[in-house]
Formats: C-alpha cells, sequence, structure tokens
C-alpha cells in the first residue's frame, strides 16, 4: 500500500460526515477542536462588543447612555463572557486540537466525551446568550456576591441563567481536563517519555489538574447559592446560619488558580513559539516544567488576596501576602528562561514573535502592578477601584490574548495549508498594541484618582473626564485591531497561497502531518527519541506517511492507536475508538434540558431529564467492548498488545480515577463550607443537632462493607475464571443498602430552609444518595453486561472502573455518615 | 515602590532588546541555566520581593487598631443605599450619610450591614474595609485637620450604587464637644 492509498483509506476511517451534518455526529479532536476555537472567538466578539459599550458609556460624564440596570448586564456579562465563554474554552479548543498531534497520536483518549463537552459549552453559551438579549442577563457583577445575588435582593431569574448557564458550562471544563490528563499521561508516541514531551502538554497536564482541582468549589458554590435562591436553603443568609464570606472562600478558591489555568496554556505556547523563532531550544526545559507546577500549587495558596478587604486577620493577610509576592519567583523563573532562550538563539521579528513581544512588555508590567496590589496596605487603597480592573486586564490580555494570538498565527498554516497573502498582521499588531495600552495605562491612573470600578457614570467635577475619554478612544483603536485579525485569519482559509511543510523550521512532531492536517493525524505512529524528532530525522514526514511507525496498515477499517506505559513510554494497548456517532449531542441536549426545568422551575421535567441522561448514558458505555476475547493485536514491528477491553487499567479506568479526583475536590469543598459556617458563622451551634440513629449508622457500614466485599470477590473470581455474578449480587445488596441508608438520612432530618446546618445534612445526604445510586447502577451494569457476554477472564476492564467507583462510595459513606450524626452523638 | 517597579522593567525590556543584537554569542546551556534561571530567575526577585513583604508588613501593623484611651468609637452601618453613623457617647445620636468624627484622634469605625456586602471607603483618611452581614470589621482613621472628606462605598450592590457615598467632617476639639453636645 503506498502513501497516498494509505492517506485515502485512514481519511475514509476518520473523518466525519460530509455537509454540516458532520458537525453533530463528529467526534473527531481535529473537527471539535476547531468548533471550540470558532464558537470561542464569537464569544470573543461578543464580549468585546460589550467592552465596547462600557467603553461608550464611560468615555463622557453624566453618560445616558445605559442606565445603571442595563449597565450592570454589561459588565457582569463582558466578565462572565470573557472568562468562561472565551478563555477557557479557548484552551480547550486549541489543546484539543493541537495535543494529539504534539504528543503524536491520532486522537484524544475519549472523542465522544470532547464533543459531549463542546455541546455543552454551546448550549450552556447559548443559555446566557439569550439572557443577554431579552435583557435579563445577570448583573450582580462576575463573581456575583450574595446577599446581593440572593433571593431577596436579585428575585429576578438574571442570576439563576448565570448559576445555572455556567454549570453546564463547567461541565466541558472537567470533560476536557480529564481527557487532557488521561491523554497526556497515557496516549503518546511510543518512546516519548516524560521528560521527551513537548513542553506545552507539560503546561497543558498541570492546568489539567488545576481544572479538575480548582473548578469543583466554583460548581459547589453555584449549586449551593442555586439551592438558596430556589429552596430556600440559608447557606448564605446570615439569619439563619449561614454566611456570606462562604460564597467569597468558595469562589476564590476556584478564582485565583482560573487567572493561571489562562496564564500557563498561553505560557506553554510561548516556550513552544518562541524557541522556534531563535532557531534554538528552550533554555532550563526542566525549570521551566518545575515553574510550572510550582505556579500551580502556590496558585491555591491565593485566593485570600482577592478578600484581603474583608476583615480578615492581619497576621492571616501577612500568610497570603507572602505567598501573593511568592508567585512572582516562579513567574520570573519562566520569564527569564525565555530571555535567556532568546540570547541563546537569534531571534527574527517575524509575526508570531511581535505578538510574544507584545505578551512581554504587557505581562511584565501587569505583573509588576500585581506585586503591588498583593502588598496589603496598597490594596486596601486600590482594591474595588479601576486600577485593579486595569491590572487584570494587563495580566489576561497581555498572558493570554497576545500568546494566543501569537499561537494562531503560527499553527495557522497547519489548520488551513495555506500561507498569510495579503501580510495584514503587522498593521493589526500594531493597531493592538497601541489601543491595548492607551485604554488600560489611562485605567490605572483614573484608579489612582479613585474611580470605583462598576460605577455607571461619574459627575465632570470628579476630573476623570479626559482620561476617560481617551482610555475609551484606546478601546476603540483595539477593537479594530482585532477586527483586522479576523479578517486576515478568514482571508487565509480563502485564500489558497500553498505553505511548505513546516513553515517555522520546528522539530516537533504536529509539523511532520499532512497539511491541512488530516483527519487521522499520523499514517503511523513514529517511535520518539528526542524532544525534537524532526531535527534529528529530516525525513520523518515521508516515512510516516509510508507507514514505517507502528499502526500503519489500515486494514481493520477500525480507528486505533495505541496507549503506552507513563514512564516508559512502551506500547502497553491498542486503543479502539468508536466512530461518528450523535450520542454527545444528544446527551448534551438532554442535559441541557434537565439545566432548563431547574431555571424555568419546572420540576415535573427535572426526574425526566435525569432518566434521559442515565438511559443515554447505560447506551453510551454498552456500545464499547467485544463478546469475544481478541487477544493480542499485532501493532507493527513484530509487537503485539491487548485491545482496551483486555487489561486491568483500561481507559475508562485512568478516567475514572481523575473524574473522582474532581469530585473528591467538591465533596472536599462541601465539609470546607461545612467547618467553615460551624467556626466562623454568626448563628451556630443549630437550635438542635440531629438524634443519631444507631440502626441507620450500622446499616451504612454493613453496606459499605457489603458493597467493597462484593466488588473483591467478584474480581477475584474472575481472575480466576470464575463467575463474577455472586460477587457482583452481594456489592448490589450493599449499594442499594447505602440508597436506603442515605434516603432515611434525607427523610429524617429536619426541614433544610431552617438553617444552614439543617440545608447542610440535606446536601451531604443527597451527595451520597446519588453515589450509592450511581455505584448500584453500574454494578447491575456489570450484571447485564455479562449477562450479554461481554465479560471473560480477559476481558476484565469494566470491572475495574466500577470497582474504583464502589470504594469512592465507601469512601464518601465513611465521611458523611459521622459528619451526619457525629455532632448529635457529642452534645 | 513605583520607582523600583519602574527600573525593573526597564532593565527586563533592555535584555529583551539586547538578545536582537546580531553578533553571535555562545550561551552554552549549563552556564546559560545558571546565569538566567539560578541569578535572575530565583534570586532576583526572591530579594526585592522580602524587601517589599517586609515593608508592607511594617506599614500594614501600624495602620491596625491598637487599644488606645483616647479612641473614639463610632458604629457605621450600610444600608442600599445609605449610611447611618451611630455615636457610643450617645447611643440615641446618629446621623445619615454624615460621619462626624473629631480630628487629630484616633478613630475605630465598627462597621456592619443590614442587607448586602459594601464597602468603607474614605480614600483621604485609609483604606476600605467591607461591610458583611453578620460580622463587624473594626477600621481605624485619623483626620489630621479639621474638614469635610468624601466617603464611599466600595463594593458593587445594585442600581444605586454610583451614588452610595457619604461625607466626613472632621472637627476641632470645641466643635466636637459641641456636636457630642447636639448643637449641630
Amino acid at each position: 500500500m503506498n502513501a497516498l492509498a494509505r492517506h485515502r483509506r485512514l481519511t475514509a476511517i476518520w473523518s466525519s460526515e460530509p455537509g454540516w451534518k458532520g458537525w453533530l455526529s463528529t467526534v473527531n479532536h481535529s473537527d471539535v477542536g476547531r468548533m471550540f476555537i470558532v464558537t470561542a472567538s464569537f464569544h470573543f466578539l461578543v464580549g468585546g462588543i460589550l467592552a465596547m459599550l462600557i467603553r461608550a458609556q464611560l468615555a463622557t460624564p453624566n453618560s445616558a447612555f445605559a442606565g445603571p440596570e442595563i449597565y450592570s448586564q454589561l459588565f457582569t456579562m463582558h466578565g462572565t463572557i470573557m472568562m468562561f465563554l472565551f478563555a477557557i474554552p479557548m484552551i480547550e479548543g486549541l489543546a484539543i486540537y493541537l495535543l494529539p498531534k504534539m504528543l503524536g497520536t491520532r486522537d484524544l483518549a475519549y472523542p465522544r466525551l470532547t464533543a459531549y463537552g463542546y455541546w455543552c459549552y454551546f448550549f450552556g453559551g447559548a443559555m446566557l446568550l439569550i439572557s443577554l438579549v431579552f435583557g435579563i442577563a445577570p448583573d450582580g457583577g462576575w463573581f456575583m456576591y450574595p446577599p446581593l445575588t440572593g433571593r431577596i435582593h436579585s428575585p429576578g431569574i438574571n442570576t439563576d441563567f448565570w448559576l445555572i448557564g455556567i454549570t453546564f458550562v463547567e461541565i466541558s471544563a472537567i470533560c476536557a481536563a480529564v481527557e487532557f490528563t488521561v491523554s497526556i499521561l497515557k496516549y503518546r508516541a511510543p518512546g516519548m517519555t516524560l521528560g521527551k514531551m513537548p513542553v506545552f502538554a507539560w503546561y497543558m497536564l498541570v492546568v489539567s489538574l488545576m481544572i479538575l482541582t480548582g473548578f469543583p468549589p466554583l460548581i459547589l458554590g453555584s449549586i449551593l447559592l442555586e439551592l438558596e435562591r430556589a429552596f430556600a436553603l440559608p447557606f448564605f443568609q446570615v439569619e439563619l446560619g449561614g454566611d456570606s464570606l462562604l460564597w467569597q472562600h468558595l469562589f476564590w478558591l476556584f478564582g485565583h488558580p482560573e487567572v493561571y489555568i489562562i496564564f500557563l496554556p498561553a505560557a506553554g505556547m510561548v516556550s513552544t513559539i518562541l524557541p522556534v523563532m531563535a532557531s534554538t531550544t528552550l533554555l532550563g526545559y526542566r525549570w521551566v516544567v518545575a515553574a510550572a507546577v510550582a505556579l500551580a500549587i502556590l496558585s491555591f495558596g491565593l485566593w485570600v488576596h482577592h478578600m484581603f478587604t474583608t476583615g480578615i486577620p492581619h497576621m492571616g493577610l501577612a500568610f497570603f501576602s507572602a505567598a501573593s509576592t511568592l508567585v512572582a519567583v516562579p513567574t520570573a523563573v519562566q520569564v527569564f528562561a525565555w530571555i535567556g532562550t532568546m540570547w541563546k538563539g537569534t531571534p527574527q521579528l517575524r509575526l508570531p514573535m511581535l505578538h510574544i513581544l507584545g505578551f512581554f512588555i504587557t505581562f511584565v508590567i501587569g505583573g509588576l502592578t500585581g506585586v503591588m496590589v498583593a502588598v496589603v496596605p496598597f490594596d486596601w487603597q486600590v482594591h474595588d477601584t479601576a486600577f485593579v480592573t486595569a491590572h487584570l486586564h494587563y495580566v489576561l490580555f497581555g498572558g493570554f490574548v497576545f500568546p494566543v494570538l501569537a499561537g494562531i498565527y503560527y499553527w495557522l498554516p497547519l489548520v488551513t495549508g495555506n500561507r498569510r497573502f495579503f501580510r495584514l498582521g503587522k498593521v493589526a499588531f500594531a493597531l493592538i498594541f497601541a489601543g491595548f495600552h492607551v485604554t488600560f495605562l489611562a485605567m490605572h491612573w483614573v484608579g489612582l484618582m479613585g474611580q470605583r470600578r462598576r460605577i455607571s457614570t461619574y459627575a465632570p467635577e470628579d476630573g476623570w473626564t479626559a482620561i476617560n475619554l481617551i482610555s475609551s478612544v484606546g478601546g476603540f483603536v483595539l477593537a479594530f485591531g482585532l477586527a483586522v485579525v479576523l479578517i486576515e485569519v478568514v482571508l487565509s482559509f480563502v485564500v489558497r497561497h500553498r505553505a511548505p511543510r513546516n513553515p517555522w523550521g520546528s522539530g516537533m512532531l504536529e509539523w511532520a502531518i499532512p497539511r491541512p492536517s488530516a483527519a487521522y493525524n499520523f499514517a503511523s505512529l513514529p517511535r520518539v527519541n528526542s524532544r525534537d524528532p524532526l531535527w534529528d530525522d529530516q525525513n520523518l514526514p515521508v516515512r510516516i506517511a509510508r507507514g514505517e511507525g507502528y499502526l500503519g496498515d489500515p486494514a481493520s477499517g477500525r480507528r486505533e492507536t495505541l496507549m503506552i506505559d507513563s514512564a516508559t513510554a512502551e506500547p502497553e494497548q491498542l486503543v479502539i475508538y468508536p466512530a461518528n456517532t450523535r450520542l454527545p449531542i444528544v446527551l448534551a441536549a438532554v442535559t441541557g434540558l434537565f439545566f432548563l426545568s431547574l431555571l424555568l422551575k419546572i420540576y415535573l421535567i427535572t426526574p425526566l431529564a435525569i432518566a434521559g441522561v442515565v438511559a443515554l448514558g447505560w447506551r453510551w458505555v454498552w456500545r464499547l467492548g467485544s463478546k469475544q476475547d481478541l487477544g493480542d493485536q499485532p501493532i507493527g514491528h513484530g509487537v503485539a498488545v491487548p485491545t482496551i477491553a483486555e487489561v486491568s487499567r483500561p481507559p475508562g479506568w485512568w478516567g475514572s480515577v481523575f473524574l473522582l479526583v474532581a469530585n473528591a475536590t467538591l465533596f472536599g469543598s462541601l465539609l470546607f463550607g461545612y467547618a467553615f459556617l460551624w467556626t466562623i458563622a454568626p448563628g451556630w451551634p443549630p437550635p438542635a443537632f440531629i438524634a443519631p440513629s444507631l440502626p441507620t449508622m450500622l446499616a451504612a457500614a454493613v453496606g459499605a462493607a457489603l458493597a467493597v466485599a462484593g466488588v473483591a470477590i467478584a474480581v477475584r473470581t474472575n481472575r480466576n475464571g470464575g463467575t463474577p455474578v455472586s460477587g457482583l449480587l452481594a456489592a448490589v445488596a450493599g449499594a442499594l443498602g447505602l440508597v436506603a441508608v442515605f434516603a432515611m438520612m434525607l427523610w429524617s432530618a429536619p426541614p433544610a430552609a431552617g438553617h444552614a446546618y439543617n440545608a447542610t445534612v440535606m446536601v451531604l445526604g443527597s451527595y451520597g444518595l446519588v453515589h450509592a445510586a450511581l455505584a448500584s447502577l453500574m454494578l447491575i451494569f456489570l450484571l447485564a453486561r455479562h449477562r450479554a457476554g461481554y465479560m471473560s477472564q480477559r476481558r476484565r476492564g469494566e470491572l475495574a472502573i466500577v470497582k474504583v467507583w464502589t470504594m469512592y462510595l465507601a469512601g464518601v459513606t465513611g465521611l458523611v455518615v459521622p459528619a451526619v450524626y457525629l455532632p448529635g452523638l457529642v452534645t | 515602590m513605583f520607582i523600583t517597579f519602574t527600573a525593573i522593567f526597564v532593565f527586563v525590556m533592555a535584555l529583551l532588546a539586547l538578545s536582537f543584537r546580531p553578533v553571535g554569542n555562545g550561551v552554552s546551556q549549563a552556564s546559560g541555566e545558571r546565569l538566567w534561571i539560578i541569578g535572575l530567575g530565583l534570586i532576583f526577585p526572591a530579594v526585592i520581593l522580602l524587601c517589599l513583604l517586609a515593608y508592607g508588613l511594617w506599614i500594614g501593623e501600624r495602620l491596625l487598631p491598637r487599644s488606645d484611651a483616647d479612641v473614639t468609637r463610632i458604629e457605621a452601618e450600610a444600608r442600599r443605599w445609605s449610611w447611618r453613623f451611630s455615636y457610643e457617647n450617645d447611643p440615641r445620636r446618629s446621623t445619615e450619610n454624615v460621619l462626624h468624627i473629631p480630628a487629630g484622634r484616633p478613630v475605630d469605625i465598627e462597621i456592619t450591614t443590614a442587607d448586602v456586602i459594601h464597602s468603607f471607603w474614605v480614600p483621604r483618611l485609609a483604606g476600605k474595609l467591607d461591610a458583611i452581614p453578620g460580622h463587624v470589621n473594626v477600621l481605624r482613621i485619623e483626620a489630621d485637620a479639621p474638614g469635610t472628606y468624601t466617603g464611599l462605598s466600595a463594593e458593587f450592590s445594585g442600581h444605586g450604587y454610583d451614588n452610595h457615598s457619604f461625607a466626613v467632617i472632621a472637627h476641632g476639639p470645641e466643635d466636637w464637644q459641641k456636636f457630642l453636645e447636639g448643637e449641630q
């Protein structure tokens, strides 16, 4: 089979359905990545228009352009869209598109999940945009502080759009994070050990772990606030034992890592592009990776610096002030590694490099004003003024938008197969750079003069008129520059002007594939021996196309790739992917129905939607697997590996583990909230604790033990060639017992609306109930799979997955039951 | 602080600009890592930050309310969109949207709120401190000279936020005595 025939055959296997219908059913990472990028760009456009409206309003004193009601929606939605509907999805899109190409594989770990995440983002974003169109958009500021956003002070549906819409969108972030983590650890070209991995993959690994631990507090906060709004559970109402500070902790526990979640992928792009622009390798690869890890860890110790003015004791502030200034160290390591790289090589002022210079200048200023804000007395003055707004735009625009623009220009030839023709890029850069600095330097200045953020207008005698006008003019110049970028990108798709392969002379694998990128990425999977395989072997693209790597024979007609051992990077499992399907979009739509029923308070539909999700989820997993043992499969070069159904740790096991990391963080945040209210909130202890019920506690212990032991027995007997049915039946009994335990707990609990303690107990019990029900379903699913013949001594993967979830359930039970009953037992 | 940071910015930009100079400059991997990463990346910021942090802590401690016989206590309660100030010497005495304080003496403002979160801020007298439901935060302010100062709420609180402000009137000793006796 020659290279062209192989290309045609692989394209037939991997491409989406022709026409627009292909978008609905595609699960290919290149397609979904592009859909993410286009949708995120659209949201960027909307957010940008809102920014222009804000600047139009502030350009003159006593402006009557928008009243306070509309203006509140404008700035709330500007922040919300830019953070949640542009920045994060843009990162997801770029990484979804690029990661498999950089890692030398054919797709991400869970193609259907990629598509599901996209559709959740699409529908959730649409919800928020619709609220904007109808003028009922969220209006409490993008960080939504209660009690302003509680039901007393914000009775309308506006806030619900935010809480429900954003939670819906966050599903896509969690999906992407699980997917990236597993893909980076397990789906790489053979030979690519962690030390030879592209530095961008390292950054994305760090970012994904941050998403898994940073987003759950926000999701929990949104759930609690929505429960308070919809059902009067008083988590944030001080009269009933709640505390509005709890929201601030949960929000910034997410919100600060969020800044680094946005910055680190951009830094990863700089670390990738900059050495290529200087025709050299990155200086201090290991140091840069270590700095990214350090930044991630430190960023979780920073959240309180958004709360310096809430009256936290001064020594507490000192700790967080120290941590806040400390982040400057790993940031400096990266910045100087980049400058050192430029000294080491011979940098050339090509277009991506221009944007990287824009990034340097802007980001260094933003970093320095950041250190200023981290100094507590200074923050007491500038907090909640335009100075902080200007600072965060320097960090986010400098630290994110400039690198993304560099990245767009850098990878555009790979996406389009064309090079730019009209050369508008430098004009666009000049407009963006000048416009940005005029806008936000002016804003720093007016902030120091005392202009508060979020005011809708000011008086002429405040003396801010000229500066605000200058700032607005700068804003419009910036917008014009971004429009030019958009025009140029569209043109480079339209105007055929073929780019050479590897136009920048990079050494990385993404430039070894056909251009524009083929649906299958690599006709065969190369073996990698260094960080720059293309520099080692100029001929590598041809050898890949000729099928000289692994999996070069597309005879099976299936979508195949390899999983490797994380440490040695030797092939370990043969992955057979599901093909195009509409299941993701349908599941996302039904998930959307669930959220919509909560938003519109049509609770009759809610159980139907949940049942729909369960049924579709069942179908989702049922389609995988095989009814007979396939044995070890040849993958080329005389190597044979088992398929993913016939190993102890299949992709689903890895995904479950990392999903449970996020889940455990959510649960941990809930316990943190419980402890926080108990110790900090006025109005504690509650009037009465729940009377402990001995039978319930005993039943919980027995149920958990039975579930765990049952699964363990099932795994062991299956391994020894016996039937796992009796073990599974015991486990089902245990899990169903726990369903009853948590149902009893909820049944006997006092009314949840009476006190924050009762409300917390309600949420703890519900959390246990959901997990008990989920584990029961999974165990019953296993019994059905066994009956249908999908399980054997070799095909044991699904057992391993369910075992993890059952053990998690036991852990949850072991924490929820004491958390609910111990207080009553002690007092 | 501003001068130091300008100097750092100019230094970094100079390094950046110099990287474009035409002569090749054999920076080897090992010596490059030592100079750029350990020297400039680790030690340089660490030293600057330590100084800054110590400075900030020292200033911050100085701004903290200390027990002091001469302190006047005033309760400030925010609501949408007004402020009510009550004076310790006479519980019945309270003012709306105007805060009277003695000049030249430390004053502790005990800040709380009747509804949503607000923030007490008199830019010329002190930094800001939030008014949080169910909590009382204490802010020490001191006006050096008698006069009128502008006070603001600095936490977004809905559509009346633009004009959520108050006036601070600092009195000389005699006027303050008169105020307390109810003559103003």
